[in-house]
């Protein structure tokens, strides 16, 4: 039988506990600069004792890389286009679907160009559940890791929490740098791709060429040089394999909106 | 006990007539288990197979009388789960009831009865109500009519629950449409291709979105949507309650008098309103109590202050979308309500899951029911008075974990973790670290430190012990799950009673201890977080031999499901809990019906109980020790 008031007396010794190791903490810190980086980390460890609390905002622990927020579009630093193909996908697997994508249009064939005109995501219905990055066939949509985006509405427009795609655009080294680990997976898989690129327009070259033989076999007649044919194929057998990632897209997405 | 075991034999001497019931019913029909076939041989032309699952109940002056040899015989002893499917092609609205023997567990019975579809928002004929048999019913059947309008004849306070008083139709129908109404099913067309953003104020105009019951005019409307609510407490109490709780409810006393004395006092009865707005209801819950002195002699509930149609919204997603949504559910252990969601939605299509995944989900999950319990304790110690010291101390143990959720998942607490199949992430080496240095070093210290700081508390043991008592009869009856019911000497955790995941390859107990007050709810989870802290160690260990880093998705990853159609009700042990989620799909890649079993919210159908008789800042502790969160209870 233990004596009344043990259990509270025990229950003040951790407390107590607790309080001393606030000093003791500190006093480990003693000769190094306070508010420096280690100290933040430290006291947000698992071997965090006394004080865990950070001064936010002069103190600002850094946030995980796979930490998500708002989306953003990435654009190809080399050629200054978007990833983005506007196929649709994120806004079909946004869950309180707040993308609005508008498709671009060939102006003189009407037919669909792979580049999104506009791209809205309304931040006030975002939901920040990563869909559209996880399932963006392109890589072209990635999650922002900035979480400060409140504003003051009378000094600023109104509209602001309704990102279009100006806002939304970002370089792609901006992508890489709060995502460092994907960097060199993503760089490794476009060097694949531009090889299988580089093997396709290859072989459509030589077809061309072949075909062109044929065609100087059949007739005599001066034959169109297969050079310009090899400089170019690159560029249509890249944009015809999107076209035809989008298309295949475009098919399994009309697939899934069928009842 | 003899009953239980006989039950099984039983069927087996008839098998031909629940055949015959069967094949009446050309596709989909339910499989017959044995049980089913005894009802079937016992009520011959009242019942037959319904629709994917369970039993029809054609006859409904027969369901009282069936439900009562499901109780007494066939011994499920707990309403698990009440609700409704809109069958709008075929003009019925089928209730569906699911019941399940407490503590030893197994496959759920269904018994489902339909009613026509009235035209309009016109209510239901009525149907029996399960309330006198199984207490627990009485909200759930309350929520059925709020979203149905599904009259239970015998629930003795059929109003609304989540919805106002005032409210016109009935939001779960198929035919009706909420505000900024845009289309039956995500995807909406106006996203892609040709997508331009508006506001869903300037798409549809408010004025075109309401509404109104008929003749109803909102310039004239004086709510009064207490009216209800207060009326039905002032009625004076003649001082006996019938409630059997342990407590009685005799007459105040009033020491140095005598009872025609106290009689000639004639004390006064009042009725206080706690709530929405106070942080000791965990939220925006709200209380009304009746009060004689500081004694609690009636107290009601009025719950929805945060209710936002979760289940519509369901309705209206994608298989996919779902999942994101369930974390809002219960905020606090987001992983486990995607766990359940998914598991469910796996069953259905049949999809298989890798050994990684599995430990993953068990390694997460049993992270969060520890973030849950620090929580939970931690708040139930604010209530008893012990103001944030510990509350905070187990605070900072949580931000740990949740931290390292965060570092895997992508968010702290909204963690979309879950996929069908799989999980989106696998931990990093340095994450793994981490999760080993929380299992294995900080958070064993802190679960003692808290046991040492808490446990033998003078103050904490006074306020506690015999508090909030409920019988463990009772609490079956009642349809409690989850700590409070092993509080009250009930061994009955979903993880060993319907098991599911892993967790059959761990070594670990269900805590049970007997005197079902708020003492022992607190020691059941100081002693489930231990439990918790070993399934964790062994699934990190185990993982590390057993599974490949990286194999996270069963199965191809695809993000428009089509699960065939049929129906599922799939639960897992939350820590408030038995979650269940009961999932209808017709074949398309919406679900047609996405009902969750929330725990927190059944859960509070008891709090009336345990309060009766008690001191109104016990009826505080009690709520504490329910360990509610709102965004599951009102959905």
């Amino acid at each position: 039988m233990a004596i009344i008031g043990s259990g509270i007396l025990t229950g003040l010794g951790v407390t107590l506990r607790h309080f001393v190791e606030t000093y003791i903490e500190d006093f480990k810190y003693m000769g190094k600069k306070a508010g420096v980086q280690p100290r933040m980390i430290r006291r947000q460890s698992p071997k965090a004792k006394g004080i865990v609390t950070i001064e936010y905002p002069m103190e600002k622990m850094p946030v995980p890389e796979n930490f998500r927020y708002i989306p953003f579009l990435v654009k190809d630093d080399k050629t200054n286009e978007d990833r983005c193909t506007s196929c649709g996908i994120c806004a079909k697997v946004c869950p309180p679907q707040c993308i609005w994508i508008a498709r671009t249009e060939d102006p003189v064939t009407k037919r669909p160009v792979p580049a999104p005109k506009d791209f809205f995501i309304d931040s006030t219905i975002c939901m920040n559940c990563g869909y559209c990055a996880e399932f963006c066939p392109f890589d072209a949509i990635k999650m922002n890791t900035d979480y400060e985006i409140a504003y003051y509405p009378e000094t600023e427009n109104d509209m602001r929490l309704v990102y279009d795609k100006n806002r939304l655009t970002m370089n792609e080294s901006f992508h890489w740098n709060i995502h460092p680990s994907v960097k060199a997976a993503e760089l490794e898989a476009k060097a694949a791709d531009e090889a299988k690129a580089k093997a396709a327009a290859e072989a459509a070259a030589k077809k061309a060429a072949a075909d062109a033989a044929k065609k100087v076999a059949l007739a005599a007649a001066p034959v169109v040089p297969d050079a310009p044919v090899a400089s170019v194929a690159p560029t249509p057998a890249a944009g015809g394999a999107a076209m035809a990632a989008r298309a295949a897209a475009a098919a399994r997405a009309a697939a899934a909106a069928k009842k | 006990m003899s009953e239980v075991t006989a039950t099984p034999a039983k069927p087996a001497a008839k098998p031909a007539a629940p055949a015959a019931h069967g094949a009446a019913k050309p596709v989909a029909a339910a499989k017959m288990t044995p049980e089913m076939s005894a009802i079937a041989a016992k009520f011959g032309g009242a019942v037959e197979a319904a629709q994917y699952e369970g039993l029809l109940v054609t006859d409904h002056s027969k369901f009282i009388e069936i439900a009562t040899y499901v109780r007494d015989v066939l011994k499920y002893n707990q309403l698990t789960n009440n609700t409704a499917t809109d069958y709008i092609k075929d003009g019925v609205i089928e209730v569906v009831n699911q019941f399940t023997r407490v503590p030893q567990g197994g496959a759920p019975l269904t018994l489902k009865l339909r009613v026509p579809r009235p035209s309009g928002h016109d209510k239901t004929q009525p149907v029996p109500s399960l309330c006198p048999l199984y207490p627990g019913a009485e909200f759930q059947e309350r929520e059925t009519y709020d979203m149905y309008g599904v009259v239970f004849e015998g629930n003795p306070d059929l109003r609304r629950i989540l919805m106002w008083e005032g409210f016109n139709g009935w939001p779960l129908r198929k035919d009706w449409k909420e505000a900024y109404y845009e289309g039956d099913t995500k995807p909406f067309e106006s996203r892609w291709p040709g997508g331009d953003h508006k506001l869903a104020e300037e798409r549809v105009p408010w004025e075109d979105n309401v509404n109104y019951p008929p003749g109803f005019d909102p310039f004239a409307f004086k709510p009064h949507p207490d009216g209800d609510i207060y009326d039905s407490m002032l009625a004076p109490s003649d001082g006996t309650v019938s409630i059997d709780n342990g407590h009685g409810v005799a007459p105040t006393i009033v020491e140095g008098l005598n009872a025609s004395e106290m009689a000639e006092l004639k004390t006064d009865e009042i009725i206080v309103n706690m709530g929405p707005q106070h942080p000791s209801t965990h939220g925006v819950l709200r209380m009304v109590v009746k009060l004689d002195g500081e004694k609690v002699t009636d107290l009601k509930l009025a719950l929805g202050y945060l209710h936002r149609n979760h289940e519509k919204i369901g309705e209206r997603n994608t298989w996919l979308h779902n999942i994101p949504y369930t974390d809002r559910l219960d905020y606090i252990t987001g992983i486990y309500n995607e766990w359940g969601y998914v598991l469910g939605v796996e069953r259905m299509m049949g999809l298989k899951t890798t050994d990684r995944v599995e430990y993953l989900r068990v390694i997460t999950g049993e992270l969060t029911r520890l973030a849950s319990h620090f929580w939970a304790i931690g708040f139930l110690l604010n209530d008893l008075g012990a103001f944030f010291t510990p509350a905070l101390y187990f605070i900072t143990e949580r931000d740990l974990i949740i931290d390292l959720l965060e570092a895997v998942t992508g968010s702290r607490m909204m963690c979309n973790y879950m996929r069908f199949g799989g999980v989106s992430r696998d931990f990093t080496s340095a994450q793994w670290a981490m999760a080993r240095e929380l299992a294995f070093e900080r958070l064993p210290r802190t679960i003692d430190e808290l046991d040492h700081f808490l446990t033998e508390n003078e103050i904490l043991k006074a306020r506690s012990i015999g508090t909030g008592y409920m019988s463990a009869d009772r609490c079956i009856a009642h349809s409690l799950t989850g700590p409070c019911l092993r509080a009250a000497g009930i061994g009955y955790d979903v993880r060993r009673a319907d098991p599911y995941g892993y967790y059959d390859r761990f070594d670990f107990d269900i805590p049970v201890l007997y005197n079902g007050d708020v003492y022992d709810r607190y020691l059941v989870r100081v002693q489930e977080m231990r439990e918790s802290l070993k399934i964790i160690q062994q699934a990190l260990n185990q993982a590390e031999t057993q599974s490949k880093v990286g194999d996270i998705q069963g199965g191809k990853k695809a993000y428009n499901h089509r699960v065939p159609a049929g129906q599922c009700y799939a639960r897992v042990e939350t820590p408030k809990g038995e979650l269940g989620y009961y999932l209808v799909s017709d074949g398309n890649q919406n679900p047609y019906k996405y009902h969750i079993r929330s725990c927190s919210y059944i859960n509070l159908n008891s709090m009336k109980e345990m309060a009766v008789g008690q001191k109104v800042a016990d009826s505080v502790v009690i709520l504490g020790s329910l360990d509610i969160v709102l965004g599951e209870v009102d959905r």
